[in-house]
């Protein structure tokens, strides 16, 4: 084992050695665990995002509507299908994922800045089918009436309902399942293919490779992450809301994925983590929050366009 | 099953004592916690400061925030200074939600006011339900948060959609004639809003010639409105709030609609009758609170108070609310000695606000069944310009009781079940 | 029913006619710099603010003279300090910059003017409608046109006949080859953005007399833009032009039969234009990929 791996495998182990004692570190330090929660799906949701841009090199600007529709997935199983967690999850992975797949078909020929405005408005699409669709959706008001259920593994019951540690462990759970799989397609051939995508569409071509093919499975890979990070969402609100949907939402994630280091496989959860935290903290001490977080995203395009992991790996290097 | 049946093997307490060294770093670090002990009380607030609904939410929150003033200057609550912390829900449920999460479990509130978006307010009333916090929405409308939604905790300043179309509907029958034709947004609260007028005005015998449910958000009005006018009504009645109130007035007075229909509706706020023009200030309305009352008492103070901190500007009903929800938990509180959520929801029913508080003519109480605040409608005609103060855009005509307007509690679908 | 529909069709293009103004800017910048600006909305919310704050002193055709030439100084400085050092690299942080610029004049304008809505009086003899049966027609709102046909016409003009609009067109099909015949691409650009935000400006101060102001209002109005300009075709200000008709006209008589889908209609237009014709109604082949 070379000394980079073992590097690496340190700096993996005290990842998740960080997840894993969140609970017990956040709160003696100010936070508080339903923080970390956010952190953790907000973060999948990023590094879904990343799936299909740091290692594609596409953008999608209208993510969050896969997202969202996960969350309604997730709720709207729990509400009116069965009250099981494991269900709601995978539902609304797949509403998410689906959706994704067949609007992904439409897309794959478009590029750049074009692909960004085209995925914003089909994104919208989403958003205004949740808003309007009342009936069903609860509109503006957002879908309630649900709740995440306990699990039942037969030995033990999680009560994952009113006991917030064990709810973020659930997540956390769920978070490496997901993180496991997105990393296992990166190292596959697969993957391989994509970075060459990203590196040399032209090249890759050339190569024979069946570009719109590759992205299209891309992307709808990143899109079922992303539902699945939405079905997560939905449980930690126990709500849906087509806010969730909008295109904000979107360049959210976007922002989390760049300032952590679109390039690094662990930066968009780093980025959510200081997304959040500083959303978090700003827009309690100070109503112009905004201002804030704007400056923050003018900052870090300006100066660290290569993300906090990219910029301290500069720094090393 | 008890919550303890999942969680790491390892001794919690030693990571405790870890984590208090990680605490040095606490000054550097922007969660900085302030000594325990004598602590004050703290009111924990999520309203939504930022998007469309910052005017009202702003307003709520200065209310609140002098509340606590007078609070702490008469003594505070069981002795303790009263501390208000301010969360904003950026008019988004999740934020919302992880907000109030917050001040309950880091700040650790003992009470809870908010939100003025309804789907919000519903949605923190199932956190603080949750987690045992007495609640009271300040400004969320819609029915079912004191009606089939209700809950032990949760108590509620405002009107319910049906008390403000129960106000005014009488009235607009007798003046204005009986075909009506609506504009409603498109969400819960327009649809119960919707609801609640036509079931008046079928009792009272009128016909509904149209409805044009209007996204929110809509700033153009103007194929909804030739659609109205098309139907040929008595009575169009603008049940849309906010910035869609603003511009649906507008164009109804630019197209030249009110000289040919009336123009009515049921909830008219100060904030919207200040962003229209002179000219569109018209219409029959209710407001839930208005600031001119001559000769009632507090309320003259509450207008110099609420100036000093408003520009110079006189306090809305968004003032009034939160002003109430903060009082309301102070005076309970002190009454009943304790900070027992169960037990100080208990006392607040049927509990009656004094004049200082209610600041208005009628009897004000909380009502036992379903926690509804049982305070006046406030009947009268919108003005271009105000003749005593620029900012008098209103002229009352009744204030009518709560006990008027609201439906009987056995017609409000709440049954509250209390914890055991 | 066909008073009706007359009616719905002569409404949607007037609103159509506002979506066009916002769209041209929106697609001039688009199409020379490859910016998606978002802070757009945020730019037409400048202009009105500007126009408010002003009126009282010049009135309101002051205002309408002035604020979109103050909201094109401002864009200009923007570009300058903020975009100019973006130009070339992907456009993923351009994107991301006036996304996070639009959350600042958001804020800023509610710090400075406060979060409720503010009127603007626009003169007496305009608030009027023409008559009776056409009662939507008033004064203002085809002012309104009359403008937006102006300012259309004054840019395609500009476009065609005078040097820095041949260069704008010369640079958004081939820039390289444009600043290889040594034309100065940044001042191209700088210009080319300021009359992009000036259209914007113009756009504010005419939805300040229509609509009154508030902090939040430019985003709702973004998003209309954006899909004149795909359905329109990217690269195409004709199709911007007509792209902006049709969904006005679109939402105007989806109005009538199916409200709750007038918004949506649009987003729905757009993605059977995408399905049937992917470059867009007037977009020219190889734009859009």
């Amino acid at each position: 084992m070379s000394a980079k791996d073992t590097r690496k495998l340190i700096v993996l182990a005290a990842i998740w050695a960080v997840l894993i004692l969140a609970p017990y570190w956040m709160v003696p330090l100010g936070g508080y665990t339903a923080l970390a929660t956010r952190v953790l799906v907000l973060g999948l949701a990023a590094m879904s995002v990343n799936f299909l841009l740091g290692f594609t090199g596409v953008l999608s600007f209208g993510h969050a509507a896969w997202f969202g529709l996960g969350a309604y997935g997730a709720g709207l199983a729990l509400k009116f299908l069965a009250p099981s967690t494991p269900l709601a999850l995978v539902l609304g992975m797949l509403l998410g994922g689906l959706c994704g797949a067949v609007l992904g078909a439409l897309l794959v020929r478009r590029r750049g800045v074009y692909f960004a405005m085209v995925t914003i408005a089909f994104g919208q699409v989403f958003y205004y089918i949740a808003f309007q669709w009342s009936s069903l959706t609860g509109g503006d008001d957002g879908l309630r009436g649900f709740e995440r259920q306990p699990i039942d593994l037969g030995l033990l019951k999680l009560d994952i309902l009113s006991n917030a540690n064990t709810f973020y462990f659930f997540v956390l759970f769920c978070f490496a399942l997901a993180v496991g799989a997105m990393g296992f397609i990166l190292r596959s051939p697969f993957g391989r293919t994509m970075i060459a995508i990203r590196e040399n569409e032209r090249r890759a071509r050339f190569l024979g490779i069946p570009i719109e093919r590759h992205i299209w499975i891309a992307f709808t890979l990143s899109c079922f992450f992303m539902g699945f990070a939405g079905a997560l969402y939905a449980l930690v609100n126990n709500f849906a809301d087509p806010r969730g949907l909008h295109y904000s939402q979107s360049g959210d994630f976007v922002m989390m994925a760049v300032m952590g280091g679109m390039r690094n496989f662990w930066g968009p959860l780093l980025g959510a983590a200081v997304f959040v935290v500083v959303q978090d903290y700003l827009s309690s001490v100070t109503v112009n929050w905004m201002s804030f977080l704007g400056l923050l995203f003018v900052l870090v395009v300006l100066f660290f366009p290569r993300g906090l992991l990219g910029f301290l790996q500069r720094g090393k290097a | 099953m008890s919550s303890q049946t999942f969680g790491p093997k390892f001794n919690r307490r030693t990571l405790v004592k870890g984590a208090a060294a990680l605490g040095a770093f606490q000054v550097a670090s922007p969660f900085l916690i302030q000594a325990r002990g004598e602590t004050p009380i703290r009111l924990g607030m999520v309203d939504p400061l930022t998007g469309v609904y910052a005017a009202p939410a702003g307003n709520e929150v200065m209310g609140a925030k002098l509340a606590v003033e007078h609070i702490n200057a008469k003594g505070g609550i069981l002795g303790r200074q009263a501390e208000l912390l301010v969360e904003d829900s950026a008019n988004d449920v999740g934020t919302g939600v992880q907000k109030c999460r917050k001040l309950i479990e880091r700040d650790q509130v003992s009470f809870i006011i908010g939100d003025v978006n309804s789907g919000i307010a519903a949605a923190i009333a199932q956190v603080t339900n949750e987690k045992k916090i007495l609640h009271i929405v300040s400004g969320g409308h819609t029915d079912s948060i004191t009606g089939k939604d209700c809950k032990w905790n949760v108590f509620r300043v405002c009107n319910t959609t049906r008390m403000e179309a129960n106000s005014v509907c009488g009235v607009l029958f007798k003046k204005y004639g009986k075909k009506w034709h609506f504009i409603t947004p498109d969400y819960a609260f327009g649809h119960t809003l919707f609801d609640a007028c036509t079931a008046d005005l079928k009792k009272l015998g009128g016909t509904v010639t149209g409805n044009e449910l209007t996204p929110l958000g809509t700033t153009d009005f103007s194929a909804y409105l030739i659609k109205a006018r098309a139907a040929n009504p008595d009575v169009m009645i603008l049940l849309v709030q906010g910035s869609d109130m603003i511009n649906c007035l507008k164009q109804i007075v630019q197209f030249g609609l009110n000289k040919q229909i009336h123009v009515a509706g049921t909830q008219q706020e100060l904030e919207s009758l200040a962003g229209l023009p002179p000219e569109a200030r018209i219409g029959t309305w209710m407001f839930e609170w208005y600031w001119k009352q001559p000769g009632v008492p507090g309320v003259d103070k509450f207008i110099a108070d609420i100036r000093k901190v408003n520009n110079g500007h006189v306090p809305t009903a968004r003032h009034w609310f939160g002003y109430t929800s903060a009082m309301s938990f102070a005076l309970v509180a002190n009454q009943q000695k304790t900070l027992d959520a169960v037990k100080l929801a208990g006392a607040l029913e049927d509990f009656e606000l004094p004049d200082d508080v209610k600041l208005q003519p009628n009897k004000v109480y909380y009502r036992k069944g379903d926690h509804q605040l049982m305070t006046s409608a406030f009947v009268g005609e919108a003005q271009s310009t105000g003749k005593d103060d620029p900012e008098d855009l209103y002229k009352v005509d009744e204030i009518v009781p709560g006990d008027k307007t609201a439906p009987p509690v056995s017609d409000t679908g709440c049954s509250v079940k209390w914890p055991t | 029913m066909t008073q009706l529909l007359l009616f719905n069709v002569t409404n949607g293009l007037i609103i159509g006619a506002f979506y066009v103004l916002m769209a041209l800017g929106l697609s001039l910048i688009l199409n020379l710099s490859n910016v998606i600006n978002f802070a757009h909305g945020g730019f037409l919310v400048i202009g009105g603010y500007i126009a408010y704050a002003i009126t009282p002193y010049i009135g309101f055709w002051g205002a309408l003279v002035v604020a979109p030439p103050l909201t094109a100084i401002i864009g200009l400085i923007v570009e300058r300090v903020l975009i100019r050092p973006l130009y070339g690299r992907d456009p993923l942080y351009s994107l991301l910059l006036t996304f996070g610029l639009a959350f600042m004049i958001e804020d800023g304008t509610r710090f400075i003017f406060g979060p409720q809505g503010k009127p603007v009086t626009v003169p007496p003899f305009l608030s009027q409608p023409l008559s009776n049966d056409f009662f939507f027609i008033t004064g203002y709102r085809l002012f309104m046109v009359a403008t937006v046909m102006i300012a259309v016409a004054l840019l395609f003009l500009l476009l065609r006949y005078t040097r820095l609009g041949v260069r704008i067109r010369a640079g958004a099909l081939d820039l390289e080859t444009v600043a290889a015949l040594g034309i100065n691409v940044q001042m191209l650009r700088s210009l080319n953005f300021a009359v992009g935000i000036f259209l914007a400006g113009l756009s504010g101060v005419l939805a300040a007399g229509q609509l009154g102001l508030e902090p939040t209002m430019g985003t709702g109005l973004l998003m209309p833009s954006f899909i004149a300009i795909i359905v329109g075709g990217i690269g195409s200000l004709p199709g911007t032009l007509f792209g902006g008709l049709l969904i006005g006209v679109a939402s105007g008589l989806t109005a009538v039969f199916y409200p709750a889908a007038s918004e949506a209609v649009m987003y729905v237009l757009m993605a059977v234009v995408l399905l049937i014709r992917p470059r867009g109604l007037f977009g020219e082949e190889g734009m859009l990929t």
